[in-house]
């Protein structure tokens, strides 16, 4: 009985961590290039309704999350176009995405309100999925659970010893030493936030596929915006942007469970800690000013005109 | 054939001024498109949403009662955008606001007289800039992002609302519904012109475009803003206070949206409910953008984005639109106007591909 | 004139028997508003060391931008080994046997010296064993350098280090090297020059590009000189005085200016430091420890030494941009500053010039009435109760575009249109004509135009001549000779005690720049 509700907390540990680890994964690569983008809630929202709308049109889930990438990465090749060739300020766009993001999604998931699909189906091996505990939390999860820990692996290895991403993080901490190099600032910086708004797409469809299989307006809920500070927690690493997405997943479902105990405090106050942890862990993570100052991209943030 | 763009000399002044325009008349052409996408005569649909809204003496008097809001959230946040403080919860500060006038209408509920509203309006100003204080005061001791936090505190301020309309200012006489109590006649914003809601706020936010003007254009306050948002560096070498501006940003930016969120609730709202936040903080960062961070501008962009509210609703109502629309219209409104500015820095030039 | 000097591109080195490897004909670029390359031709045979020489704003780097393809020319050709080619990037530039060591680095300083290095090399093969090859070059070289440690770690010296390592890799038939010694003592120039000549003797051609004339005629065997985007000379700087090789480049004679003042050693002391500390607030900075010295009224100090070793620490110091722990650390005029701003120091008498004039100094998108108010409100009074008073703003700022001859359609020309040396007319100018009891500046004339530089010299002069007290904070030693009455140097953010001009030589300078403790250099010069 006890690993029965150890194994459905931490079952749900994990399915609230996946789409901030998917959306703060792409973020993160994004932001290694020197680029800001404030607009990953917006993604996350069109993610969340193509992928909706997809699956529940074809049946398909493989279409839908394909379908949520796509739509992520298209919002992502909005604002590249603004920031990176108009050269607009990335703040500004950021916040025009996610507000063009939630109109949008919201749009195109009016009539979809209320229709449920089937949850994606989880991994089912034979023998190894019907361990107790072990079974269902390492061998029982659904594609986007495994391939979010694969896009933390993957971007680690991509940043920290392949060539590509050593171009990548070099071109975050002087984009003009890379342009006098000769790299291409601009196209790297565009697959970077393409690789972004794929990734929150992805997160959209988690959302909306798996973790509550149905389709409502706003239903990131500001993940965004969490896996944007997750960031800035993990002071750009994929290894800590890990560790900061479980503890956060923690942290909402020690918030249903809070108020299932029956403490008598009102569910509201409940509902805030999420936000009021994002809050705390930024304000520690940042008051290290040197921490910061040493792993932020120098660039982060600052247009590239390729001038003479 | 590619776009060549060429950084100019100096800065265009004309397109400065152009660049809204144009945007707004993109943004247009666009939800035309939009229209005929979704199968409305995109013509019509365009008469339903921007003219239709006007033409009746209520409808006139309802554009300056939206953007009344709008227009004073947006020059406080004016303030901070030229300074470099991106404070993106005024939607927050707006609630605070609201919340704590409420306060003041419940508590004073049988007070039948006019200075109930008066103290509201210090008590709506204070909720505001309180809940703009904590994002500087966060970013100045701890250097944590204000984006982000202001941004976090809007969610914990709507469930704080939330939590007062369904807990402890719950009316006893609402048949259980989440929302206070009608406001006393004393708490209601004075009306000011008959068969209009145009109430004080209208007129008190023209008050901020004038005092606003001459703070951003013509003090010295406001240029040490500009400063800092343009070159910290030289701000610094200026002598002016980095820390000194934040605040000003801040709790000048919050006690605005507080004030805005106050007259909401006493005006055309009359109590709390949790309908309250229809995304005015939010909205308001693109009018502060249309009007060039300049508070004159920033009026008309108020007006415009009024309009689209207005617009909006019509557009619901006549042509089964969703309302998202409005929403999908303002967020391409803020891409256009981001592109647009391009041409204030850049010439573009289509090159029609090079020799080899 | 410079043209009777040289005869055409080719001139002295008509009978060179080497090879030609660089060929440029009637290159030419244009950039808005100016003709960076007229038209321009040059030669570069294998193995020699030439040098490409001109003020700032002559096209130099425009030239050597084109060379190693980072830039495409309007018009003209370039041929390599007798090869018509397109130099289309600098990757293509590294294939052609190019390489480039910039005057401001190329270098990423988060990552390591090794992944600088990577960075610069075209393919995976080049790539391979890469740390065992740069520890192999740079010994044979006599360049040290560990590839593990991070750039931002490294001094400057270390860093030109990793740039030349990367070239060499490339085993180039051409390097270009973009006023490789502005950063360098003399001494770590001298080492320099020594692996340069090894270089051309094993047949890599160098482009040497310099305004530094006594150097060029050390190390180089001819020279090409440009002024205002055009080739007017070509020489064998060997056989050419340093004075000529000047009238060439700058294409006229230049009035020095009047060096007759005499402190007076019994001067009030207008600024007084006295063991000033701190902690830098810039990423990978240089703290300060113990700095001590005094400026009498009428008196100009230098402060000389290599970027980065506390300088702008030092003036965001004395300039209130960073508060000092005690007050007592920096007085002005007998009255204790070091807990006050900027704004009280200026009320105090004290002016600044820092040295970066873009966003520190003036505010590029601002116009230079704005940027005239940005510094000098308090002291010309061009604010009224907080409220700007528009019309003294633009007459003030009028009268320093006037005063010191910047060009500019006026005071609402916004400041990003000036040249870099008409702005730093304009901030000097400001800051001069706020009547200044002491004047703190940084790099007074550094990249600006010898005229420019010659009337600023003449300004700073005569204030002090009115009594105040200058110090001037310069890497340019010829700079700090002619206007200095002391000169110390900083070095890891300590300071030596101040000397008198005349007591003073260039190697010894040069050791103290190094961070050789004051005795050392004594005995150095001792010796």
């Amino acid at each position: 009985m006890e690993s029965a509700v150890l194994v459905s907390i931490l079952l749900s540990v994990i399915a609230a961590s996946t789409p901030l680890l998917l959306a703060g994964i792409g973020e993160l690569v994004v932001e290694r290039s020197g680029v800001l983008n404030l607009g990953v809630e917006g993604m996350m929202l069109v993610g969340a309704i193509a992928g909706f709308a997809v699956t529940y049109s074809s049946g398909s889930a493989s279409l839908g999350i394909l379908a949520a990438a796509l739509g992520g990465m298209a919002m992502a090749l909005v604002f590249a176009f603004l920031t990176l060739t108009l050269q607009a300020n990335q703040v500004a766009t950021g916040l025009a995405l996610t507000i063009f993001g939630i109109g949008l999604a919201a749009m195109m998931g009016a009539g979809f309100v209320g229709h449920p699909v089937p949850k994606l189906p989880g991994l089912d091996l034979p023998l190894l999925s019907a361990i107790p505990v072990i079974g269902p939390l390492v061998f029982g999860q659904d594609f986007l659970v495994y391939f979010s820990i694969a896009a933390v692996i993957g971007a680690s290895w991509f940043l920290y010893r392949s060539h590509g991403g050593l171009v990548l993080r070099a071109i975050g901490d002087s984009h003009d030493a890379a342009h006098a190099i000769g790299y291409p600032v601009i196209r790297i910086r565009y697959l970077a936030c393409l690789f972004g708004g794929a990734m929150s797409g992805l997160a959209g469809a988690y959302l909306s596929l798996s973790y509550t299989p149905m389709w409502a307006e706003d239903m990131s809920a500001g993940r965004g915006w969490i896996a944007l500070a997750l960031v800035v927690f993990a002071t750009w690493r994929p290894g800590r942007l890990l560790l900061g997405a479980y503890l956060f997943g923690g942290i909402t479902i020690l918030q249903f469970h809070v108020q299932t105990m029956g403490l008598g405090i009102p569910p509201q106050f409940v509902s805030m800690l999420p936000y009021l942890a994002t809050i705390l862990v930024l304000c520690a993570i940042s008051s290290d000013a040197t921490r910061i100052r040493l792993n932020a991209p120098a660039c982060l943030g600052r247009p590239f005109h390729a001038a003479g | 054939m590619h776009l060549e763009i060429i950084a100019r000399g100096e800065r265009s002044r004309t397109w400065a001024y152009l660049s809204p325009v144009l945007a707004i008349v993109l943004t247009l052409v666009t939800s035309a498109f939009i229209f005929a996408f979704l199968g409305k005569d995109p013509l019509a649909a365009l008469k339903v949403m921007w003219i239709d809204p006007v033409l009746t003496k209520r409808g006139f008097a309802e554009l300056f009662v939206k953007a009344a809001p709008l227009v004073m959230i947006a020059i406080g946040l004016a303030l901070g955008f030229r300074a470099n403080v991106w404070n993106i919860g005024a939607e927050g500060q707006f609630i605070m606001g609201a919340i704590f006038a409420t306060g003041v209408a419940l508590y004073f509920y049988e007070v039948q007289n006019w200075p109930v509203w008066l103290a509201m309006i210090p008590a709506g100003i204070l909720g505001g800039a309180l809940w703009g204080a904590i994002p500087a005061f966060l970013k100045l001791r701890f250097n944590a992002n204000e984006i982000l936090t202001s941004l976090m505190l809007t969610y914990v301020a709507s469930l704080i609302l939330l939590y007062l309309v369904a807990g402890p200012w719950k009316d006893p006489d609402g048949y259980g519904f989440p929302q206070s109590r009608m406001f006393s006649d004393a708490a209601n914003s004075p009306r000011l012109i008959s068969g209009t809601r145009i109430h004080v706020g209208v007129f008190a936010s023209l008050g901020i475009v004038i005092l606003g003007w001459f703070l951003l254009q013509k003090s010295m306050l406001g240029f040490q803003l500009k400063v800092l948002g343009q070159a910290p560096r030289a701000a610094a070498f200026a002598g002016f206070s980095t820390r000194g501006l934040t605040w000003l940003s801040l709790l000048v930016g919050g006690g605005l949206a507080g004030l805005a969120g106050m007259f909401e609730v006493a005006g055309p709202i009359g109590q709390l409910t949790p309908a309250l936040p229809t995304g005015y903080g939010f909205t308001a960062i693109i009018v502060a953008f249309l009007g060039r961070l300049h508070p004159i501008g920033i009026l008309f962009g108020g007006l415009v984005l009024a309009l689209s509210y207005l617009g909006g609703e019509k557009a619901q109502i006549a042509l089964g639109l969703p309302a998202a629309v409005v929403k999908i219209n303002q967020g391409i409104l803020l891409f256009y106007l981001l592109a647009c500015d391009l041409f204030i820095r850049y010439r573009v030039k289509i090159a029609t591909g090079r020799a080899a | 004139m410079g043209e009777a000097m040289g005869s055409g591109a080719l001139g002295p080195a008509m009978a060179d028997s080497r090879p030609l490897l660089l060929g440029l004909k009637g290159i030419t670029k244009a950039f808005p508003g100016c003709l960076a390359n007229d038209a321009v031709d040059l030669d570069i045979r294998a193995g020699e060391i030439h040098a490409l020489l001109g003020e700032n704003g002559a096209g130099k780097s425009t030239l050597v931008k084109i060379v190693y393809g980072v830039l495409q020319p309007d018009a003209g050709e370039i041929t390599i080994a007798g090869e018509m080619r397109r130099i289309s990037s600098p990757a293509a530039a590294r294939d052609l046997g190019i390489g480039m060591v910039f005057q401001h680095f190329s270098l990423f300083e988060a990552l390591t010296v090794a992944d600088n290095i990577a960075l610069g090399l075209n393919t995976a093969a080049a790539r391979r064993d890469l740390r065992s090859r740069i520890v192999a070059i740079s010994e044979s070289y006599g360049l040290p350098l560990d590839p593990d440690r991070v750039v931002h770690d490294l001094s400057v010296g270390e860093r030109q280090r990793i740039e030349i390592v990367r070239c060499l890799l490339q085993k180039p038939k051409l390097l270009i090297m973009d006023e490789p010694t502005s950063v360098l003592t003399p001494q770590e120039a001298d080492n320099l020059f020594a692996t340069l000549r090894r270089l051309a003797a094993e047949g890599c051609a160098i482009l040497y590009i310099s305004h530094k004339l006594e150097e060029i005629r050390a190390l180089c065997e001819r020279a090409t000189i440009m002024r205002q985007g055009r080739v007017v000379a070509s020489c064998d700087p060997r056989a050419t005085s340093a004075r000529d090789l000047a009238e060439m480049m700058i294409g006229a004679e230049l009035a020095a200016p009047a060096h007759a003042r005499k402190p007076d050693a019994a001067a009030p002391v207008r600024l007084a430091v006295q063991d000033l500390s701190l902690r830098s607030n810039q990423q990978f900075g240089v703290d300060l420890h113990d700095i001590s010295f005094a400026v009498r009224a009428g008196e100009i100090l230098g402060i000389g030494g290599i970027a980065g070793n506390g300088q702008g620490e030092l003036m965001a110091a004395l300039s209130g941009e960073i508060l000092a722990l005690a007050p007592g650390a920096i007085a002005l005029d007998g009255v204790a500053v070091g807990r006050i701003g900027p704004d009280g120091r200026r009320r105090q008498g004290a002016c600044f010039v820092p040295e970066e004039r873009n966003d520190h100094g003036a505010v590029r998108d601002m116009t230079l009435a704005e940027n005239a108010l940005l510094s000098a409100y308090r002291r010309r009074r061009l604010s009224r109760m907080g409220f700007i008073d528009r019309l003294r703003t633009l007459l003030f700022a009028g009268e320093v575009v006037e005063d010191f001859d910047v060009r500019t359609s006026g005071p609402r020309a916004e400041a990003r249109s000036l040249s870099g040396g008409n702005l730093q007319k304009f901030i000097i100018g400001r800051e001069i004509l706020q009547d200044p009891g002491i004047l703190v500046v940084a790099q007074p004339t550094w990249g600006v135009d010898a005229g420019a530089a010659a009337a600023i010299h003449q300004a700073l002069m005569d204030l002090a001549d009115a009594g105040a007290a200058i110090v001037i904070i310069s890497q340019d030693l010829d700079e700090l000779m002619m206007l200095a009455d002391r000169i110390a140097v900083m070095a890891h953010g300590r300071l030596s005690p101040a000397r008198p001009v005349a007591e003073l030589s260039v190697a010894e300078i040069g050791l103290l720049m190094g961070g050789a403790q004051p005795e050392r250099a004594e005995a150095a010069h001792a010796s």
